[in-house]
């Protein structure tokens, strides 16, 4: 272990005495051993912090410590100490760095050590600059200012490495920031103002030069120090702004001004970092005009990135409070609406402009509502009168990009109220049957409701504004919908196709799983009664020719409706009670034996699984568990519906698995005896992908359903040597259906997890290599290309099976396969060059062909594995 | 040792010490096209840049794309004719260099084109002092391969091809 003799140091120490101190600093003289160096560091570090008078020692301390810097320290092999050159460095600089008399000496050697050619020692000494920084003040810095930012301009302005310019930059900022912060006497000068003057002296000149070579560091270096104090701020925006606006002009070409440009929202940006109590004292309220001119000249730029460069602009100068005036914010709106219809090529824009228009919606509510709302509820009409005369196509793209605009500024309360209103009532007009309506506008319409009510979570009012306004107004819309026609109107069933459903589920969930426990209790007694007794009275419209029994001997148009019930009651908090769960529980189970209509069957095993998911523990839960089984194994033992049965078990199995609920190693072996099924063992291995997926309707945390985090590891845990061994027990026809569970098991685990078990299932692995099904295939090349990385030596042992038979997936019909397998070519290069080489000639040959593959992600796989094994045994490599 | 090698002793022996540098482009984005199993993608000048862009160049810790040696707009290809050309720029006329720039660009190529393509390697006109001598051993099959027999060369060629790491 330690030295005793530093053990001792650091005892007397602790009892303090000067005599001591004077004394440990000899024995430190010459250490070389790192783990002596550490306690000495720390020793000396205790000295000064414990504030000891040094007096007279404090240059040789000072002496005997900085002659380690920097460090210079590899960790030998096998060091049982562990002692990592990072210790070293960051205890050296804890000591230089503790103290403001050392600046005098310390200073010097930090400048002639940045001056130096060691990279490391550059880091070093600008780091340990940095964290002087927060215990110096203007007395120490005072004579070393010049040289310190002559050699910090030097390392940004010619460096090579990224990360010697970030150090310096943070370097300045840090000087910069002790600077502004220092007290000082009253006769004193202010080296802030000096020292700044100097930067722009030297940078700002860049700045103009024609040729824009040194433009990006001047501004890195300008930036860094007026990051620093509002009074740097200050100090440097008032004097660049002026003149980057005037090299705007100066410049013609849209690149150069986009440069101009960035830079100048680089300083906008640093604005936003103080707060300015008095209006008049902004910096920037003197240039406001010519900024906003020059955000608008940007905007109406046929260059996208100018126009890009500018909407960011945009967004940082709206966000300076009190800055825009009325004015300035009526172009903007208008700037803003025109960029939410460009063109397809521009979509960056566009999107870019949408994001604008959120951010500064919740700013300036008012200018908003009055100037860009009504623009575009005019824009949603016309798309009705319109149709004929203008092309399909066009309305189509500017219809979709107006909704999107919609759903965009719905970020703040007062807009939600005028634009949720808007797009139902354009959802009305698309269910009332004088307009043709495409499923894809419904549709687009329902993801722009989405986006509003998920802008609408933050907002708890907000959000029960949307839900009490849209969720009647969903279900009013797909009820009358599913009601038997007289006349026989097709147009008015767009609402009942799958996707259009799903897409309104999908708002309905939205706009339930943040509600309050009180709120959903509210809600769920409307809902559940409209599904089980028929009971509209709470819809908008709610004379409707017949009843609504979606249940009983509804018509398969009602029944399709289970998928919104769905949608509301697996997004409810757990403890939210439902109305008559019972009843609902017992529909649920026998719609979903129903083999009439599979969506609605479908729709059924997932509310009820959703709902068994959150049930508490208890009798009740037992007797729907029971119910459930009983109807599951009469289904399948009938010859009809045991299909539907069978999703209803994949559903159940899910919803426990989750849980952990005992019963579902059950099921699971009910599931995997299955897959030697003649009829379902195909179905049932693509269920073991369900099983481990996230889903996105129910089942999902964000729906409050009881998910464990390590349900996916427990389940390959408990699961994956039953199917091994199913794999190996079962005849030679089903075997695929087991590669294929496995697959889908492996593939959704996560790698650190699978890694130490694949070595077991390794050959399991390479069978699966030969299997025609090209998600065995996939999964498998999936699970075998990090094992390569991680045990070469393991993998070695069969390189003739993998070379072979990666190189015959190489050739697949599956782009997704051939991508991996030259994955996998690529990652074998990592075995140990003597079990590689005697195949590199026949690799490089085969490899030739994937080089003229038809697609360019496939070559790009080729090219890189290819170039790999060339180097292998090549010199130079 | 401390990492002090990449600058170190040999700043003093390079023929342009402080070159200008230019910004890397990014990676090239996926189109939808490429992901579709059906449509074929032909090769372009782009994906010809994508393959010499980074490479490093044999003195300084750089790729050819950060010194402006290539540029996707000096590329000139064509798939269905299996033809592509490629004009270097030396970073200076007399750069000594411009050789094994211009071979370990076509060894690149040679180990990542199709057999099918014929490529033509050479430098920009008028930006090398010998560029007609460099131009006729770049386009001689004979002294390519035989460059390549040269167990120093093949060594400083194939470190100008490692991934940077």
């Amino acid at each position: 272990m330690y030295s005793p003799c530093y053990k001792w140091i650091a005892i007397q120490c602790s009892v303090s005495s000067l005599t001591s101190c004077d004394h440990g600093k000899k024995v430190m003289d010459g250490e070389k051993d790192p783990r002596n160096l550490l306690v000495a560091f720390r020793i000396v570090h205790d000295l000064i912090s414990k504030d000891y008078s040094l007096g007279p020692f404090v240059e040789e301390l000072f002496e005997v410590t900085s002659c380690y810097f920097p460090i210079d320290f590899t960790p030998p092999p096998n060091d049982p100490y562990g002692i990592q050159r990072d210790d070293l460095i960051l205890s050296l600089r804890a000591v230089l760095a503790s103290t403001p008399r050392f600046a005098e000496f310390l200073l010097p050697l930090l400048i002639e050590k940045v001056d130096s050619e060691i990279l490391s020692a550059k880091l070093d000494s600008l780091q340990t600059l940095n964290a002087c920084c927060s215990v110096y003040g203007q007395k120490e810095l005072k004579d070393f200012l010049p040289s310190l930012w002559a050699s910090i301009r030097r390392e940004v302005f010619q460096t090579a490495s990224e990360r010697v310019e970030a150090e310096g930059l943070a370097a300045l900022h840090s000087l910069t920031a002790c600077l502004s912060c220092s007290v000082l006497r009253a006769d004193a000068e202010d080296l802030l103002d000096s020292f700044l003057s100097n930067i722009l002296q030297d940078c700002r000149h860049h700045l103009c030069e024609p040729d824009m070579k040194l433009v990006w560091p001047s501004a890195k270096l300008l930036q860094a120090a007026a990051g620093a104090s509002a009074r740097a701020c200050e100090h440097i925006t008032s004097t660049v702004l002026p003149l980057l606006l005037e090299q705007f002009h100066k410049h013609s070409q849209s690149n150069q001004r986009r440069t101009i440009l960035e830079m100048i929202l680089g300083f906008l940006k640093l604005q936003q970092k103080w707060s300015y109590e008095d209006k008049d004292e902004r910096p920037l309220t003197r240039f406001k005009d010519q900024l906003c001119s020059l955000v608008f000249m940007a905007l109406t730029d046929p260059s996208t990135q100018l126009q890009l460069v500018g909407i960011r602009t945009l967004t940082v100068l709206g966000s300076q409070p009190d800055l825009l005036s009325s004015g300035d914010l009526e172009l903007a709106v208008g700037h803003l609406y025109r960029l939410s219809f460009l063109e397809e090529d521009s979509e960056s824009c566009r999107v870019a402009a949408l994001e604008a228009s959120g951010t500064l919606t919740t700013l300036y509510p008012g200018a908003f509502s009055s100037h860009l709302l009504p623009k575009l509820a005019k824009e949603l009409h016309k798309g009705k009168s319109d149709v004929a005369r203008e092309d399909g196509l066009m309305k189509c793209s500017r219809h979709f990009c107006c909704l999107q605009a919609l759903s965009a500024i719905s970020t703040h309360p007062s807009i939600v109220r005028e634009t949720l209103p808007l797009l139902l009532q354009r959802l009305c007009q698309a269910n009332k049957g004088n307009v043709v309506t495409e499923s894809s506008e419904v549709i687009a319409i329902c993801q722009s409701l989405q986006q509003v009510a998920e802008k609408c979570q933050q907002d708890p009012e907000s959000y029960w504004y949307f839900h009490e306004t849209a969720i009647p107004c969903l279900f009013g819309l797909a009820v009358q919908a599913s009601m038997p026609e007289k006349e026989s109107s097709v147009l008015r069933k767009v609402l009942l196709e799958d996707e259009v459903l799903a897409a309104l589920a999908s708002v309905i969930g939205t706009a339930t799983t943040h509600l309050s426990p009180e709120l959903a209790a509210q809600s769920v007694t409307c809902i559940v009664p409209l599904f089980l007794d028929g009971n509209t009275s709470f819809l908008p419209e709610n004379s409707f020719p017949s009843r609504f029994q979606p249940f009983q001997d509804g018509s398969s148009a009602q029944r399709r409706l289970v998928a919104l019930l769905t949608a509301f009651v697996c997004s409810l908090p757990r403890n939210v009670e439902i109305p008559q769960l019972n009843q609902l529980m017992r529909e649920l189970l026998e719609q979903s034996c129903c083999h009439s209509c599979p969506f609605a069957s479908t729709a059924a095993a997932k509310c009820f699984a959703g709902l068994l998911n959150k049930q508490p523990p208890g009798q009740q839960l037992d007797e729907f568990l029971q119910l459930a089984v009983d109807t599951v194994e009469t289904g399948l033992a009938s010859g009809s519906s045991r299909n539907q049965a069978f999703v209803l078990l994949l559903w159940v199995t899910k919803a426990l698995v989750l849980r952990y609920h005992p019963l579902s190693a059950c099921l699971t072996t009910r599931l995997m005896g299955l897959l030697s099924d003649p009829e379902l063992g195909p179905a049932a291995a693509d269920g073991f992908s369900l099983l481990m997926s996230d889903c996105t309707d129910v089942l999902t945390r964000a729906g409050h359903a009881d998910v464990r985090i390590m349900f996916r590891q427990r389940f390959f845990t408990d699961n994956v040597p039953a199917l091994v061994q199913g794999f190996h027990a079962a005849p030679q026809d089903v075997k695929p259906n087991y590669l294929k569970g496995l697959s889908h098991v492996l593939n959704r685990l996560p790698k650190p997890v699978l890694l130490p078990e694949l070595p077991t299932l390794l050959s399991l692995l390479l069978e699966a290599l030969s299997c025609h099904d090209s998600v065995v295939q996939l999964s498998t090349l999936s699970c075998l290309q990090p094992l390569l990385l991680e045990s070469p030596q393991i993998m070695s042992l069969h390189i003739d099976t993998l070379v072979t038979k990666f190189l015959t997936l190489s050739s697949s019909h599956s782009m997704a396969v051939r991508i991996a397998a030259l994955q996998c070519m690529h990652a074998l290069t990592r075995l140990p060059a003597p079990v590689l080489l005697p195949y590199k000639s026949q690799v490089i040959r085969a490899l030739a062909k994937p080089l003229d593959d038809k697609k360019r992600l496939v070559r790009k796989e080729a090219v890189s594995a290819r170039g790999e094994w060339f180097l292998l045994g090549s010199p130079g490599s | 040792m401390v990492g002090g090698g990449e600058g170190g002793g040999r700043v003093g022996l390079l023929e342009n010490a402080n070159p200008l540098i230019y910004e890397r482009s990014g990676e090239r984005p996926v189109t939808a096209g490429e992901e579709d199993e059906q449509v074929p993608d032909s090769i372009d000048a782009r994906e010809i840049f994508d393959l010499i862009r980074s490479i490093n160049d044999p003195e300084h810790p750089l790729t050819l794309e950060e010194l402006n040696v290539v540029e996707q707009v000096r590329i000139q290809v064509s798939d269905p004719e299996s033809t592509v050309a490629v004009a270097f720029t030396p970073t200076i006329p007399h750069c000594s260099m411009a050789t094994l720039i211009g071979l370990s660009i076509k060894v690149k190529l040679l180990r990542s084109l199709p057999q099918r393509f014929k490529m033509d390697v050479h430098i920009t006109p008028g930006t090398h002092a010998s560029e007609h001598a460099v131009n006729k051993q770049l386009a001689d099959k004979e002294r390519v391969a035989a460059a390549l027999e040269n167990t120093h060369l093949l060594e400083v060629v194939n470190q100008c091809l490692s991934a940077r790491s």
